[in-house]
């Protein structure tokens, strides 16, 4: 048995142990090329999550599967740290010490981006659709639904029976979005103003994908994470009330 | 004791995906209605009503402060995990639909903004 095998086996079987090291190199090289570079003008945590797609990137290459480094045996682990069930731990955590008040100062305000956002994106998505040539109700449905987040575009496809081949397009759009939030967000936020809780609400739900708002604001500050993260956990369920319904009968009508 | 801090925001985290989960099938959809939003609520009312009748004490909130402190490293951990390979292999339709979807959402922001109170 050679080293290299003891090692490996070990860093395996404690993958999320192993994903502590891992994440925790990925920080502080981020955080020193943030200084170094930047002065650190560009946010630590930007440049993190940046690189971080970037292994999920190299990862996908080389394994062909769908977790990025997390389908590399050694780095299992990021698959559990970087998981729905401990990040959505974590968000609910951000909310300790959140102002009742500023919540319901954007109270409205709230509400109102998680309607136009979900019509928003949904119509963006069936008029990218049509322009392709799609001509029939489910399949624009489908891809205007996965153009609101990707748990919306199968839910409404399966629904509706939409062929697999445009349930996977819709799956892909959503994660176009998602991952776009995600680099887009620490570039913009000053120009568009997203530097209180009341304007990360409204981000929260216009955006509502979930790991582009999470991955977003931390990267910009992670104080308004729960304003953000609160508008946004109502976005997909949103989503999958008024697309195969409403949404679907308006296209319908139309085609 | 730290783990009160951890089992309150444990059992507010599972309360609120739960009622979310009632939400959904309250609507006849197989999702999850607002579950973290609803467990977000649950800590802030329960953790102000706790700190008038008694004390956290501060080992106790510790428990709560460190998930949210390793929540970017957590954010990390979810970018490197990321189906990035399938976005951009969804071809044009994918990238076009989410980057004028993202690129509009974006630009309201400074709109709805301003409707504020």
């Amino acid at each position: 048995m050679d080293i290299f095998e003891i090692i490996s086996t070990v860093l395996s079987k404690n993958g999320l142990i192993t994903s502590f090291v891992f994440v925790g190199c990925i920080v502080w090289f981020s955080y020193f090329l943030s200084n170094k570079l930047t002065q650190g003008k560009f946010h630590g945590s930007a440049i993190a999550i940046l690189l971080g797609l970037i292994f999920a990137y190299l990862g996908g290459t080389y394994t062909g599967g769908k977790q990025g480094v997390a389908d590399i045996g050694l780095l299992s682990g990021v698959g559990l740290l970087g998981g729905a069930m401990l990040r959505d731990f974590a968000i609910v955590a951000t909310a300790y010490g959140v102002k009742l008040d500023d919540l319901k100062a954007s109270g409205i305000a709230g509400i109102s981006s998680l309607f136009i956002g979900v019509t928003l994106s949904f119509f963006v998505g069936a008029i990218v659709a049509i322009i392709f040539g799609y001509t029939d109700a489910v399949s624009i449905t489908t891809i205007g639904a996965g153009t609101v987040t990707f748990v919306v575009g199968p839910v409404t496809g399966s629904a509706l029976g939409a062929s697999s081949e445009v349930i996977a397009l819709s799956i892909a759009a959503g994660l176009v979005k998602s991952i776009l939030v995600m680099i887009g967000t620490p570039l913009l936020a000053k120009y568009i103003g997203l530097n209180n809780p009341n304007s990360a609400m409204i981000f929260g739900g216009l955006m509502g994908t979930n790991s582009g708002v999470a991955a977003g604001l931390a990267a910009v500050d992670p104080k308004l994470v729960p304003y953000g993260a609160m508008t946004a956990t109502f976005y997909t369920g949103l989503g999958c009330l008024l697309a195969p319904s409403i949404l679907f009968l308006i296209i319908e009508l139309v085609y | 004791m730290v783990i009160y801090g951890v089992a309150l925001l444990s059992f507010c985290m599972l309360l609120g995906i739960i009622l979310g989960e009632f939400l959904g099938r309250l609507f006849g959809i197989d999702a999850n209605i607002g579950g973290i939003g609803i467990a977000m609520l649950l800590l802030i009312f329960l953790s102000e009503r706790l700190k008038k009748s008694f004390t956290l004490g501060d080992i106790t909130e510790k428990g709560i402060t460190f998930w949210s402190m390793i929540y970017i490293p957590i954010v990390v951990a979810m970018a490197s995990k990321q189906n990035v390979l399938g976005a951009i292999d969804g071809g044009l339709i994918a990238l076009l639909s989410g980057g004028i979807a993202v690129l509009l959402s974006f630009l309201l922001i400074p709109v709805l903004s301003k409707i504020k109170k």
